[in-house]
């Protein structure tokens, strides 16, 4: 028997779904005006359920009277179906596909349970009562707003089953690949149809492995050989040989990322010997670094861009899920402490009518991505505290979605080992079919036809499920339950363990892995993604007492297998040995792949200056309400950015609890006044001028940040995550190149290790266009620099609101002329100019005296200067304050003389503007001896920002702080 | 009695019990923290406590309706236990979700002959939001509001806009002297001032004995100055507004 059971909003209360529905309708231009009525519905398949029972339920589990009803019937009632509003609209109906997650289901079930009635399976649906909608608008809004189809199904008109039940039980069979015989085309055809996005030389290696053990292998040895290989899991690109060529000449790398990024991190931890406060980097799921005698911190970033491509609102959800599971899986598992998360959007504006096939709209895109985010970090108890989101129309195929956590973790537990003969234990969410081949996927290119093809890789998470896992792990860490741990990430088991048994082996019993219904293969259960699940390494004394605590927490633990000292992977379904792989192969066995890379500078074409009038104030407006730079304040809003209580500095401050702040400062210790600081750099607009300056911008950006609010630059780890197009094309992979060896560079004289980072590459999105040719969209080189910074004491934190009405301004750095891929260029649509250059030296000279100034307090306000440059800089500080103030631009350092567009907008780095008490102006000149600075102007009471050459002289700049602020306060604000 | 315990009870899904036993711990009490399993299993272990509180986060992952499946446990397996609570003196504090869990686990007289005259909703913006709010204090049957007229804090919510079935269950919440916390224009804070379109701005509300309180804004999330948004322009550098709400608790007991 099949009941359903409706909630309707009462007669005026809002109905948001719907209205929600016919917003988006408008806005992807499907209908104008449309009358729809939205039910939340709940199908509950009992055999023993009575109607009474059912309407109890209704009324005490499902519906709040107090501005809701419902409707209770069995289903292929017609009271199920009839408008609500009496008249003749068509209803369409909502279901999540079978298998996928559906958290609310799970906890309804149990919540139905509670009352004590029985049940054999519960589903949610979402109904939809369209009125005036031809055939062809409602099969639109079907397809492009209520479902996707990557996890959901639409039904019009009424339901048509009476059962709930998914899966049939699963009949055992052992599954062989036949490869002797392919040639080199077969091979590549296996490698692609079979999903495992293998290269040539890899399958070949595989094909002779096989033939001499003289058979065959298993589908479960392929695949996991496919996922062990993959791009996502060893990073093989980055970490393998290319041959590399530029203006400067040819060098061979090895191993680029080890030559580069770590070599550098190496080489400063042998300088700092005694003093090194890095603990563990570039092995972990996280690096790690010293906080204070007792913890130290961890940070890892993570992306998850093809997910979120497919499914903005699943892919960012799981982004930020899994990237907490890192923190978790680090070490012996740290407390998550913080979020970070920034995106990269096509513009929202772009037109919705000729979008590519399989294209989301950009601004659907990113309301996906951003409740995606909010609802697993909200629920995880995690503050969001940091973050940013750039656009730019070649991000429309590949959004990108960088999930960051900070986590917390007692010094004495930063290191695992597993032990021979302890237990493989899975903790946590069940197995399903859900999330197979994310790993070898995020290998292949977007093409429009990846929604059908793997659409197993797109997936729901369930955050409460994760958030109980965390509660307990925390629990049996401190009580040394187990001796090692790591997440179930990409891959899934067989990632995790493969990783964890390398140096021991590992055997694992399949069978006894916790399905979330029948009929599930091994190797579905093997290589399966589904969320929300842990492996630990337990000795086998310790099972009892570790299986009881997650028991009494409601948290599943199952003995999946051992880690047995065979250095084989040895995968068994029951008695049958299912795959058995030397652990060598999997980690040693794939062939090194060789790249060629090259990069050529291009020649510096000089800006072509627009005409210009003699007031800037309108092009200062068209920056601060351009989108990067424009108030995020709708998204940040909707993180909670202050759960655990650490929160010192937010990201909006100010008077009107409004102004952008630079960094995050978050007191993990309640009782402690030492402070983490989290802060980001980015800009891939550079890069399309020069990728070696574009990495140094943001990594300059990134500290600056953090010393902006008072960070010490002595004290600040970074991570890199490279989000680029197909590496496989010589001036790609080139590029970066050039961007990692500027982070060797600069991290070696900056002292600023990187501790950690990532690569996403293939973020190509092609599709045929309407004239029937092939066209690609590379996105550009999209390099994020996170940086994770230290303030001894939180009270000496300074953020960029403007505080008085008499105090000087003093913008400390040097400006020049540097407005290649400025924001001034981009409103203007002006190609060429300088690009943005970081002297590290300077930098570092720089940061360390900005930060004995604001040590000793002379501060009381610090803007670093970005997208925009000093204007914008000015402006944000003065509205976010509600402080005016008064700039002579004849007094800004420079070493040569340059023009007022140059000084007002040119994005050069290592640029602070300080507000300073007049009574404190000697002292602070005093910490800035050696390094650019000068008093550039002064606060005001009038609300007014005016920039002028001298301070008689007419201004540039003359725009009231309300103007500004509108200005910048609108575009985004939805 | 020298310090008072207190229970502090998390459910899959609470996510504020640690700063939450930080701040009764700073305001001199002895918080515990206990899975709801393990006090469903031994409801009498409320005997050894003298405060009871349910902090924020989305128990059961606000699923069905915030607060709902844990409010529903209560009616279910607890109601007796926590009756007898109440009725020996003891205080019963539920923030954000804690509230939500409150006011639909009926222990805040929101019931009558025709059910749950009350809840918390979805805000009005449809939207989680996390705002710093203006608060202001009415009448004094509330022992945790005690001293206190206006204070600013955290909100963090989704479903935290107060209604009411129909105006009559509104004015009777009103003359009991139920509604004792309310948005307000309070200096330092930014309009909106009702930030969720809760109805007669109603932010917290207490049962008929003043000892049962449920708020929606997190006064743990004020304790020390440098929580608040605005402390590097202030001079206010001492402890934050928020832990008064713990010390009326605490010191109830003493």
């Amino acid at each position: 028997m099949l009941w359903e059971i409706d909630i309707h909003p009462l007669p005026g209360m809002p109905d948001r779904d719907a209205e929600r529905v016919a917003v988006v309708a408008k806005e992807l231009g499907i209908a104008r005006s449309l009358t729809i009525h939205s039910a939340r519905g709940f199908l509950l398949e009992s055999d023993v359920l009575s109607a009474n029972e059912a309407e109890r339920l209704a009324s005490e589990l499902f519906t709040d009277g107090t501005v809701e009803r419902s409707v209770v019937a069995r289903v292929g009632d017609p009271t199920l179906v009839a408008s609500p509003n009496g008249n003749s609209a068509s209803l369409l109906q909502v279901l999540l596909k079978p298998g996928v997650m559906d958290p609310v289901a799970q906890s309804a079930e149990a919540a139905v349970r509670d009352f004590g009635y029985s049940l054999t399976a519960l589903r949610t649906l979402r109904k939809y009562w369209v009125d005036g909608a031809t055939d062809q608008q409602l099969a639109a809004i079907s397809t492009r707003i209520l479902a996707n189809d990557a996890i959901e199904q639409t039904i019009a008109g009424p339901l048509s089953f009476d059962r709930l039940q998914v899966g049939s039980d699963y009949q055992f069979q052992l599954q062989t690949v036949p490869l002797k015989d392919l040639d080199d085309a077969g091979l590549m055809r296996l490698s692609r149809e079979g999903q495992l996005y293998l290269q040539l030389a890899e399958m070949q290696t595989i094909h002779k492995h096989f033939a001499e053990l003289g058979r065959e292998p298993t589908d479960i040895e392929l695949e996991t050989l496919a996922q062990t290989w993959s791009e996502h899991c060893s990073h093989k690109t980055l970490a393998g040989r290319i041959a590399y060529r530029d203006e400067r000449g040819e060098r061979q790398f090895d191993n680029m990322l080890k030559e580069t990024i770590f070599a550098a991190t190496t080489e400063l931890r042998k300088q700092w010997g005694d003093d090194d406060w890095c603990v563990s980097v570039f092995r972990d799921n996280a690096g790690i670094v010293r906080f204070n005698e007792e913890f130290n911190i961890c940070f890892k970033v993570e992306t998850h861009n093809h997910p979120s491509a497919l499914e903005p609102y699943g892919g960012a959800n799981t982004g930020v899920g899994g990237v907490i599971r890192d923190t978790m899986g680090t070490g012996m598992g740290a407390k998550p402490i913080c979020n970070t998360d920034v995106f990269c959007f096509a513009p929202p504006d772009t037109p919705t009518n000729n979008l590519p096939p399989g294209v989301l709209n950009p601004k659907q895109v990113m309301r996906g991505v951003v409740s995606g985010v909010r609802d697993y970090g909200n629920r995880m108890g995690i503050p969001t505290v940091n973050g940013a989101v750039y656009f730019d129309p070649r991000y429309l195929g590949n959004p990108l979605v960088y999930c960051g956590n900070v986590g917390l973790i007692p010094a004495d537990k930063s290191f695992k080992q597993v032990q021979p003969d302890d237990f493989i234990v899975s903790v946590g969410g069940r197995t399903g079919r859900d999330g197979i081949h994310g790993a070898t996927f995020s290998s292949a290119e977007l093409t429009h036809e990846s929604e059908s093809l793997s659409g197993g890789a797109v997936q729901i998470g369930n955050a409460v499920e994760e958030k109980k896992v965390l509660d307990v792990l925390l629990a049996i860490r401190d009580r040394e339950l187990y001796s090692a741990i790591t997440d179930c990430g990409a891959g899934g088991f067989s990632s995790a363990v493969g990783e964890m048994g390398e140096e021991i082996g590992a055997e694992v019993w399949l069978d006894r892995a916790p399905v979330k219904y029948a009929g599930l293969s091994y190797t579905e259960i093997w290589i399966s993604e589904a969320q929300e699940r842990m492996v630990l390494s337990v000795p086998p004394e310790s099972w009892e007492e570790l299986h009881a605590l997650c028991a009494a927490e409601g948290v599943e633990a199952t003995v999946i297998g051992k880690f047995a000292p065979t250095r084989r992977l040895v995968l068994k379904y029951g008695e049958q040995v299912v795959g058995d792989l030397a652990m060598d192969l999997l980690h040693k066995g794939r062939p090194p792949v060789i790249r060629s890379a090259s990069y050529m500078p291009h020649e510096v074409q000089p800006l072509e200056m627009p005409t210009l009038g003699s007031n800037l104030t309108a092009d200062l407006c068209r920056i601060l309400g351009s989108y990067n730079v424009a108030s995020k304040e709708w998204i940040i809003r909707q993180y909670d950015h202050e759960v655990q209580g650490g929160s010192v500095v937010k990201p909006l401050v100010g008077a009107e609890l409004d102004g952008p702040s630079d960094a995050a400062v978050v007191r993990p210790v309640l009782d402690s006044r030492r402070g983490v600081v989290i802060a980001c750099g980015m800009n891939p607009r550079y890069g399309d001028l020069d990728t070696y300056h574009m990495a140094a911008s943001a990594i300059d950006e990134a500290i600056r940040n953090c010393v902006a609010v008072g960070a010490d630059p002595s004290r600040i780890a970074l991570l890199d995550n490279f989000c680029w197009g197909d590496c496989e094309k010589s001036e790609t992979l080139g590029s970066l190149v050039r961007a990692a060896l500027a982070c060797h560079d600069l991290s070696l004289v900056l002292e600023t290790p990187f501790i950690s980072g990532k690569d996403s590459l293939n973020n190509e999105f092609s599709f045929v266009d309407s004239t029937g040719k092939k066209q690609t969209i590379a996105i550009p080189p999209s390099l994020l620099i996170s940086a994770m910074g230290q303030i001894d004491d939180v009270s000496q934190a300074v953020t960029m609101d403007l505080k008085h009405s008499d105090s000087l301004l003093y913008l400390v750095g040097e400006s020049k002329d540097e407005l290649g891929g400025s924001h001034f260029a981009l409103i203007h649509e002006l190609d060429g100019g300088q690009v943005p250059k970081v002297d590290p030296k300077v930098a570092k000279q720089t940061f360390a005296a900005l930060h004995n100034a604001i040590k000793k307090g002379f501060v009381c306000a610090c803007h670093d200067l970005s997208e925009g440059g000093l204007a914008v800089a000015a402006a944000e500080m003065c509205f976010a304050g509600g402080i005016g103030a008064a700039i002579e631009l004849a007094k800004v350092p420079t070493r040569e003389p340059l023009s007022p567009v140059k000084l007002l907008f040119s994005e050069s780095n290592t640029r602070i503007l300080c507000e300073v008490r007049p009574e404190h102006a000697d002292e602070f000149e005093k910490k800035l001896l050696g390094v650019s600075h000068a008093c550039v102007g002064r606060t005001q009471a009038e609300p007014r920002l005016r920039i002028a050459e001298k301070q008689e002289g007419s201004p540039w700049i003359n725009g009231e702080l309300a103007t500004l602020k509108k200005a910048w306060k609108e575009p985004l604000a939805w | 009695m020298a310090q008072p315990r207190i229970l502090i009870l998390r459910a899959p899904g609470t996510n504020c019990d640690a700063e939450t036993a930080h701040a009764f711990r700073l305001a001199g009490g002895t918080p515990e923290v206990f899975h709801l399993n393990r006090f469903l299993e031994s409801p009498q272990l409320a005997a050894d406590y003298q405060v009871l509180c349910i902090p924020g986060g989305f128990s059961y992952g606000d699923d069905v309706a915030a607060g709902r499946i844990f409010g529903n446990q209560i009616r279910h397996h607890l109601a007796d236990a926590l009756r007898e609570f109440r009725e020996e003196g003891k205080l019963v504090l539920g923030i954000c979700n804690g509230f939500q869990v409150l006011i639909k686990s009926g222990l805040l007289d929101t019931d009558d002959a025709n059910g749950p005259a009350a809840s918390l909703t979805w805000n009005e913006s449809g939207r989680f939001i996390d705002r710093w709010v203006g608060l202001q204090t009415s009448g004094n049957r509330c022992v945790f509001l005690q001293g206190i007229t206006e204070l600013t804090l955290p909100n963090a919510h989704a479903e935290g806009k107060f209604v009411v079935r129909d105006e009559q269950s509104l004015m009777k919440f009103e003359q009991n002297g139920q509604l004792v916390l309310r948005y307000a224009n309070v200096a330092g804070t930014v309009a909106p001032y009702n930030p969720n379109g809760a109805v007669a701005d109603v932010a917290g509300m207490c049962d008929m004995t003043g000892r049962v309180f449920g708020l929606m804004p997190h006064p743990e999330r004020f304790v020390d100055f440098t929580q608040h948004p605005q402390w590097t322009r202030r001079d206010d550098l001492g402890e934050g507004a928020g832990l008064a709400v713990f010390r009326n608790a605490v010191r109830y007991f003493s």
